[in-house]
């Protein structure tokens, strides 16, 4: 048991730092212009991280899986920690960074390590979405923001009024962001896992089934409610106060543009209707809610007339997409060999 | 919990709406007072007077009550330091048509026949622009993207004000009816006086203008 915590480890740890940074991507504005108090936040933030992560969690993850299944214990736990330093170090250096780029390049750093092909379908699925959620987040948030300035212009709602409803919005749109972010990240933290899981399925009172790998979720989910709570607080008072300066109306189209970008790459249920209706799907990838926010504001930027669009940004942005696998995929090369002849670990069957 | 909310906004919202109903009448009042004083009704003016005293102290009281609740149920983080600057302000507006009538009721100017109808037109321009100005708070609240028309027409008031002020004050002194040169000054003291409330107004509404852009979402 306690070798399965230690491997499990970092993983956890990479849920953590997860946490500590994701949050603010939802409720980062709303804290930040003292909108909702810190801990109202954090508390529905961890609630619905951890239902997203077990209800929904599966779909992104499976495409992790199908990239490379990771099919020893001592391998996931390299390869999530190979991914939880990269973030960790490219944070430090001030890049913006996303769990899902550095879990892709520890995946293949493992598949290269172990002579796995990488199945490149499943990659230029995973790329593809990379490039297209902040682009999509950012027709989200123009349209929205077009149309919430139609309403409230039209309706003449007290700036009172306005407040209130926005601070309603606010919590419910942050529940759903939470819950997205749960659903679409979980694979990020304990995808690499589900090969190994150490759990079995429980079922409760006769109906309440919880699978190996929804117990793996339940976990990770929970490290990440942890990170939220820690530390996220730093976070979000940098991110609301600091590089966007948004009004709470504003902040409320960003945080649902980017809910519905995390929710359109996360949800079985989306897809599975999308299916049934013969209608295109959207591919279950993680993607990053740091970059889908970034895609959000330059709507809201191009809906104002396109002002201080942020093209240092966007290079920031393209780089992640390209520096942060390859830098966490040599991490994660590097970590097997050590695992593997120094540690004597078996990292791949 | 939103049930609360919704009616801590609710009555605040009305305290506003009651706030900003004091300031027009407080601009009525004035005009009353100034018109009333010229027309040599003594009576009817010192109970404008009085009138505008209490609603003077009433009116503070209502924008103590509105910061207390803006600060203690957190409304408005965002905006709140606008809207108590935009109240602040438009009391000014109160204190100053309180001040003027104060004045008239102490100094009591002696007003030349041929000068009562200026006395009359100034105290009328400035609360016209004394109404507008409320106008375009209330906008600031429900409408803001008409604030600016408002704010325009308080602009247009001001300058009116000022050409009739300036008329004034030629006709003043360039009077040979009026003797005294104390007299004279008297005159123009008053005439800036009665001026001053469309001036305030006009800085009111220079505040408004830049709220409302920062406002726009």
């Amino acid at each position: 048991m306690l070798i399965i915590i230690f491997f499990l480890s970092s993983g956890l740890f990479l849920g953590w730092s997860l946490g500590a940074n994701d949050a603010a991507n939802i409720f980062g504005t709303a804290v930040g212009t003292k909108m909702i108090k810190f801990k109202t936040a954090a508390l529905i933030c961890s609630i619905f991280i951890i239902i997203g992560a077990v209800v929904s969690g599966a779909g992104a993850s499976h495409t992790l899986d199908k990239l490379g299944s990771v099919n020893q214990l001592a391998g996931a736990f390299t390869v999530a920690l190979a991914a939880a330093l990269t973030v960790m170090w490219m944070t430090k250096a001030g890049l913006p960074v996303s769990t899902s780029q550095a879990i892709v390049g520890a995946i293949i750093g493992w598949n290269f390590f172990s002579q796995t092909a990488t199945n490149m379908s499943s990659l230029s699925k995973i790329v593809g979405s990379w490039v297209f959620s902040p682009i999509l987040s950012a027709i989200f948030a123009f349209l929205l923001f077009h149309l919430t300035k139609k309403i409230v212009e039209r309706s003449k709602i007290h700036l009172l009024h306005l407040d209130l409803y926005t601070r309603i919005g606010l919590l419910i749109v942050g529940a759903f962001g939470s819950y997205s972010l749960g659903a679409n990240n979980i694979g990020n933290v304990m995808g690499v896992f589900i090969n190994s899981s150490p759990f079995n399925d429980i079922t409760f009172a006769g109906s309440f089934h919880l699978s190996s790998i929804q117990q793996l979720f339940l976990v990770g989910g929970i490290a990440i409610a942890f990170g939220v709570f820690t530390y996220s607080k730093k976070v979000i008072m940098t991110v609301g106060s600091g590089i966007f300066k948004l009004s709470p109306v504003t902040a409320l189209v960003v945080v649902l543009a980017n809910s519905m970008t995390l929710f359109l790459f996360a949800s079985q249920g989306l897809h599975n209707l999308l299916t049934s209706l013969h209608l295109p799907t959207f591919p279950l990838v993680p993607v990053s809610s740091s970059q889908a926010v970034v895609g959000a504001v330059m709507g809201i930027s191009l809906a104002k007339g396109g002002r201080n669009i942020n093209f240092q940004k966007l290079g920031q942005i393209s780089l992640g997409w390209v520096a942060t696998p390859i830098a966490s995929a040599i991490l994660a090369y590097i970590a097997l060999f050590f695992m593997q002849n120094v540690f004597m670990q078996s990292v791949f069957k | 919990m939103i049930k609360f909310f919704n009616n801590k906004t609710k009555q605040l919202e009305g305290d506003i709406d009651g706030y900003l109903d004091r300031v027009t009448t407080a601009g009525l009042i004035f005009q009353e007072g100034v018109k009333a004083y010229v027309s040599g009704k003594k009576d009817k003016f010192e109970r404008n007077f009085k009138d505008i005293s209490i609603l003077e102290s009433g009116a503070d009281d209502i924008r103590r009550d509105i910061k207390h609740k803006l600060y203690t149920y957190m409304l408005i983080p965002e905006s709140r330091g606008d809207v108590l600057g935009l109240l602040e302000t438009l009391d000014d507006i109160v204190d100053i048509c309180e001040k003027v009538l104060e004045q008239f009721s102490i100094e009591m100017p002696k007003i030349p026949e041929f000068l009562k109808s200026d006395f009359i037109e100034l105290s009328e321009l400035s609360t016209k622009a004394v109404e507008e100005v409320v106008k375009g708070a209330r906008a600031f609240f429900r409408e803001i993207e008409m604030v600016s028309n408002y704010v325009n027409k308080v602009h247009f008031y001001e300058h009116e004000a000022d050409d009739v002020e300036e008329h004034l004050k030629r006709n003043v002194f360039n009077s040979n009816e009026i003797e005294s040169f104390s007299q004279k000054v008297h005159l123009r003291y008053f005439a800036e006086k009665i001026a001053t409330v469309s001036d305030v107004a006009q800085s009111v509404a220079e505040r408004l203008s830049v709220y409302a852009i920062k406002r726009r979402i």
